[in-house]
C-alpha cells in the first residue's frame, strides 16, 4: 500500500520531468533532466521490487547515459533547430496510439496478482528449478545466467556492435592533441579544481572494488555482470574527467578496450563450446563438474566475467570515441 | 534498552528529516543562486548524516550496517566536494554573486 | 517511524524538481540534479528498511557514486563548453 502510494507520487514527478523535457529548448538542460528522468524511473523500479533492474537502469541511465549526451553535445550545437511547420498529422496520430494503448491497460490483469498469465507458466518452473538445479538466492541471475543463456550471449553481441557502430563512425583510433594544451595548470584553474581532483582520485579505488563486488555478488543480491561494467567504466569515466583524456588513454589503451570487448564476447561463446566439448549442448554447464549446482555456478561466473569485461571495453570505448575526437578541434 | 534505541533513532530520523525538508524549501525560495548552493550543500550533508544514523541504529550489527557506513563515508567525502566543484565552476564562468549588500534579485553575468 | 522521514525526502525531491524545472541558470539545474541525487540515496536507504529488504543497499551505494561522476562530468563538460565559445556570455539565461 504504501509503496504504492510512494511510486503514484515519483510517477507524477516523472511526468513532469518528461513536460520539462520536451518543452526546453536547450539539450543541455535536456540532458541534464533525462539524467533526472533515469534517476526517478530506477527509484519506481526498486519500489516494486525489480531490484536488478533498478541497479542497471542507475548506473547505466543516470549514469554512462548522461556522460554520453553531453560528450556528443560537448561536439555540436547546443540549442534545438526551431520546426517550423506544424505537425498535426503527427499529433493525430500519437494521441491516437495513446488513447488506443490506454483502453488496452483497462484489460490487464490486477498488477502482482497470482494468476496473472506471467506467473503462470515458465515463472513458477523458474522458481523451483532454480533451488533444484542451481541452488543460488538471485533467480534473476540464475535466469539471466543459465537457463537464458543464449539470449544474454545476444545482448552481449548488442554491446559489442553497438561499441564497434560508435568507433567507426567517430574514428578515433588515436588522440591528436592540438598545439595549445588544455589550460589545466595555469594558476586559477588548478587552485579552484584542487578539491575534486583529490577527492576523486581517493573515491576511484573505491569504486572499482565496488563494481567488482556488484560482479561476483550478482548469484546472492542484486547485481551482475551489466551493472558492474557500468560502475567500472563510470570510474574510469571519473578518471578521465579529472585527469584529462591523455592520462586516461595511457593507462587503458584503446587497443586494450577492445581486445577486452571482444575477448568478453570470445569467453562467453568459448565456455559455451566447452560444454559441447563435454557432450551436452551448447552452454550447458551440467557436465563441467561432478557436482550440478558446482557446474551451474562456475559456469555463471565465468560468463558474468565476459559479460562484464564486454561491457566495460565497450562502454569506455564509446566515451573515448566521442572525447577524444573532442580534443581534435 | 530496545526503546532507547528506537527513541534515539526516531529522533535521529526526525532532525534528519527536518534538515532536508529545510534544504528544499530553501532551494525553492532563496533568491540567488549562491544562496540556493548554501541551502543545499549544507542541508544535504547534514540530513544524510542524521538520517544514516538513525537507520544504523535500526539495523544493529549487521551487513546492513557496513553497507550503511560505506554510503554515509561516500556521501560525507563526494557531497561536500560536488558542491565546492559547483560553486566554483560557477564563479569561473562569470555569474556574480550579488554585491550591492542586499540579496539580489537575480545573478548577474560578469 | 520511517513514514515520517519518507515523507519529507519526497516533498524535497519535488521542491528540487521545481528548481530544475524552473532554474533560470544553467548551474540552478545542476544544484537540482545533485539534490535530487542524494535525496534518492536517501530515499532509497529509508525504504529499504521500510519494505523490510536491507540488502538493496547496493542499490543506494551505487547511486551515491552515479550522481557524484554525473555532476563532475557534467562541469567538466560546462568547463569545455565555455573554453570553445568563450565569445558567447557565461552564465547566459537558458
Amino acid at each position: 500500500m504504501i509503496e504504492t502510494l510512494f511510486s503514484v507520487f515519483i510517477l507524477t514527478l516523472l511526468v513532469v520531468t518528461a513536460v520539462a523535457i520536451v518543452q526546453t529548448r536547450s539539450l543541455f538542460v535536456a540532458a541534464m533532466l533525462a539524467g533526472i528522468f533515469s534517476l526517478m524511473i530506477a527509484t519506481v523500479f526498486f519500489l516494486l521490487d525489480a531490484a536488478d533492474v533498478a541497479l542497471t537502469e542507475a548506473a547505466v541511465g543516470a549514469g554512462i547515459s548522461t556522460v554520453l549526451f553531453l560528450a556528443a553535445l560537448a561536439l555540436t550545437t547546443d540549442e534545438e533547430r526551431v520546426k517550423t511547420q506544424r505537425r498535426s498529422l503527427a499529433l493525430v496520430v500519437v494521441a491516437a496510439a495513446t488513447a488506443v494503448l490506454i483502453y488496452a491497460t483497462f484489460d490487464k490483469p490486477e498488477f502482482g496478482a497470482a494468476d496473472a498469465p506471467a506467473q503462470q507458466h515458465v515463472a513458477s518452473w523458474y522458481i523451483a528449478q532454480t533451488a533444484a538445479d542451481i541452488q543460488i538466492p538471485n533467480i534473476v541471475t540464475a535466469v539471466l545466467g543459465a537457463y537464458r543463456a543464449y539470449d544474454t550471449l545476444g545482448e552481449v553481441m548488442v554491446v559489442l556492435t553497438a561499441a564497434i557502430g560508435v568507433a567507426f563512425v567517430l574514428s578515433a583510433r588515436r588522440v591528436q592533441l592540438p598545439a595549445e594544451e588544455e589550460p589545466k595548470l595555469d594558476g586559477t584553474g588548478l587552485r579552484h579544481f584542487l578539491i575534486p581532483r583529490v577527492v576523486g582520485r581517493l573515491v576511484i579505488p573505491f569504486i572499482l572494488v565496488f563494481g567488482l563486488y556488484v560482479q561476483f555478488h550478482g548469484e546472492y543480491g542484486p547485481g551482475g555482470a551489466f551493472q558492474a561494467g557500468a560502475i567500472i567504466a563510470a570510474a574510469f569515466i571519473l578518471f578521465a574527467l579529472l585527469e584529462g583524456e591523455e592520462r586516461a588513454i595511457a593507462a587503458l589503451p584503446l587497443r586494450a578496450l577492445l581486445f577486452m570487448g571482444a575477448g568478453g564476447a570470445v569467453l562467453f561463446g568459448a565456455t559455451g563450446v566447452v560444454g559441447m566439448v563435454l557432450g551436452g549442448n551448447f552452454l550447458e554447464y551440467a557436465n563441467f563438474f561432478a557436482d550440478r549446482a558446482t557446474s551451474h555456478q562456475i559456469g555463471i561466473l565465468v560468463i558474468e566475467a565476459g559479460v562484464g569485461l564486454t561491457v566495460t571495453g565497450a562502454l569506455l570505448a564509446i566515451f573515448h570515441a566521442f572525447a577524444a575526437r573532442g580534443r581534435r578541434e | 534498552m530496545q526503546l532507547i534505541v528506537d527513541g534515539v533513532s526516531w529522533v535521529l530520523l526526525t532532525a534528519g528529516g527536518a534538515f532536508v525538508l529545510i534544504g528544499g524549501i530553501g532551494v525553492v525560495r532563496m533568491p540567488s543562486f549562491y544562496t540556493r548552493m548554501h541551502a543545499m550543500s549544507l542541508t544535504d550533508t547534514m540530513g544524510a548524516v542524521l538520517v544514516l544514523f538513525g537507520i544504523m541504529l535500526q539495523a544493529g550489527f549487521t551487513l546492513a550496517a557496513l553497507k550503511l557506513v560505506a554510503i554515509l563515508l561516500f556521501l560525507l567525502f563526494t557531497g561536500p566536494t560536488a558542491a565546492n566543484a559547483l560553486a566554483s565552476s560557477a564563479l569561473l564562468s562569470g555569474l556574480r554573486p550579488g554585491t550591492d549588500g542586499k540579496i539580489a534579485a537575480t545573478d548577474k553575468p560578469a | 517511524m520511517y513514514y515520517a522521514v519518507s515523507l519529507a525526502i519526497l516533498a524535497t525531491m519535488a521542491l528540487a524538481l521545481a528548481r530544475a524545472v524552473r532554474g533560470p541558470t544553467l548551474y540552478d539545474r545542476v544544484l537540482a540534479v545533485n539534490m535530487l541525487g542524494t535525496k534518492t540515496v536517501l530515499l532509497l536507504a529509508v525504504s529499504a528498511f521500510l519494505l523490510g529488504r536491507p540488502d538493496f543497499l547496493d542499490l543506494a551505494l551505487a547511486y551515491a557514486l552515479i550522481n557524484f561522476i554525473g555532476v563532475l562530468a557534467v562541469l567538466e563538460f560546462f568547463r569545455n563548453r565555455q573554453r570553445k565559445l568563450s565569445a558567447k556570455q557565461p552564465g547566459e539565461q537558458q
